[in-house]
């Protein structure tokens, strides 16, 4: 799995936020617009694209953009 | 001693009896002087439920392993099953998935355990004639798809709203053979359900801010409500969903 494209599908879940401010070092807790449904669309996409399922828990510990795409890599 | 809450000489089956609010029910009953025909998928807990009832002498309980979804395992268990007093139709399970995921694996799963599989039981038993008059059949609802929606909960409300509908219909044609039907509607109950979950402990912390009475419900909690549905004391209530939310839907 590359990070570039985890990072397409992870910005796919924002509706406002522009794709061009994703990058690895993104900490998404701390846009406007991060909330309970992107949380919840973000675990579904994940298990949909990944075949993954992570908690609520791991989320909320994940930092960063690439914080999620290591811990989805230590799943598969 | 005056109690109209007792279930003593009543026969009761409940689904889902390996999980929370089942067993807790089961147990119970059991207490409150039942004989009991529990049944679930999962063995191992039914068998851990079956080995908590209260049992005594003449009162033998009876189980059933059976995935209620599966037709062969439903006709097998209603042509099995004693005469009954009390149905508490009660597995279930949950997913939670925002609606733009929505996919028809999950929800055919979800629609098959929490909707269809109590409707064709009750046709069943109904049908075989097995619940005896005066009789009375309770569903595990929620307050989700009903009193309120979450994000995510789609396939769940979906699933319940279903059975919502069900019970109030049950409920007008059962009446002409003094069969009662009731739904308890939990929020928030403190079950492997909700364990596992899709949001944090600080989501939960903040969700537990929005009941009035500051916590989940125990499973004990919502068998009390069940046991006083199928109890004489409730003789003149049917097609009730009895709210029992620690006033989680007030505000
Ligand atoms: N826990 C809650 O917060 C909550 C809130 C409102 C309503 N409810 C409802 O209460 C009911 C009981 O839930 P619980 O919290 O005790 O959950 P639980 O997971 O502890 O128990 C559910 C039981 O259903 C059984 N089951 C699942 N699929 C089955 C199948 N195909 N055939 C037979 N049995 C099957 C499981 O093995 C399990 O033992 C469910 O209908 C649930 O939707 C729960």
């Amino acid at each position: 799995m590359e990070i570039k494209e985890f990072i397409q599908n992870f910005a796919e879940q924002f509706e406002d936020t522009d794709a061009s401010v994703f990058t690895p070092d993104t900490v998404f807790h701390d846009l406007d617009e991060w909330g309970s449904l992107i949380g919840l669309s973000i675990i579904a996409m994940i298990d949909d694209e990944y075949g993954v399922t992570i908690k609520g828990d791991e989320l909320r510990t994940a930092k960063t953009v690439a914080d999620v795409f290591e811990l989805v890599k230590s799943k598969k | 001693m005056y109690n109209p809450f007792s279930l003593e000489g009543k026969t009761i089956l409940v689904t889902g009896a390996g999980g929370g609010i089942g067993r807790a029910t089961a147990v119970a009953c059991s207490k409150m002087g039942a004989v009991l025909v529990i049944t679930d998928i999962n063995p191992e807990t039914l068998t851990e439920t079956l080995s908590l009832l209260e049992a005594d002498g003449d009162r033998k309980h009876l189980m059933f392993v059976a995935d209620l979804t599966k037709e062969e395992d439903l006709n097998e268990m209603v042509a099995a099953m004693p005469s009954l007093d009390g149905v508490v139709c009660n597995a279930g399970i949950s997913k939670v998935l925002p609606i733009q995921f929505l996919n028809a694996e999950d929800m055919n799963r979800i629609m098959a355990i929490n909707a269809f599989a109590p409707m064709y039981m009750t046709q069943r038993l109904y049908k075989k004639r097995c619940i005896n008059k005066g009789g009375s059949i309770v569903y595990t609802v929620s307050i989700s798809g009903v009193s309120m929606v979450s994000m995510g909960g789609v396939m769940y409300a979906v699933s319940k709203n279903a059975l919502d509908a069900f019970m109030r219909n049950a409920a007008l044609e059962f009446a002409g053979r003094n069969i009662r039907v009731n739904s308890v509607n939990p929020s928030r109950v403190k079950t492997p359900l909700i364990q596992n979950s899709v949001y944090s402990e600080e989501e939960v912390a903040k969700d537990l801010q929005t009941y009035p009475l500051k916590r989940y419900a125990e499973p004990e909690e919502i068998a009390n409500s069940i046991i006083f549905l199928l109890s004489d004391a409730a003789s003149y209530i049917t097609g009730h969903a009895l709210i029992v939310d620690g006033g989680k839907t007030l505000s």
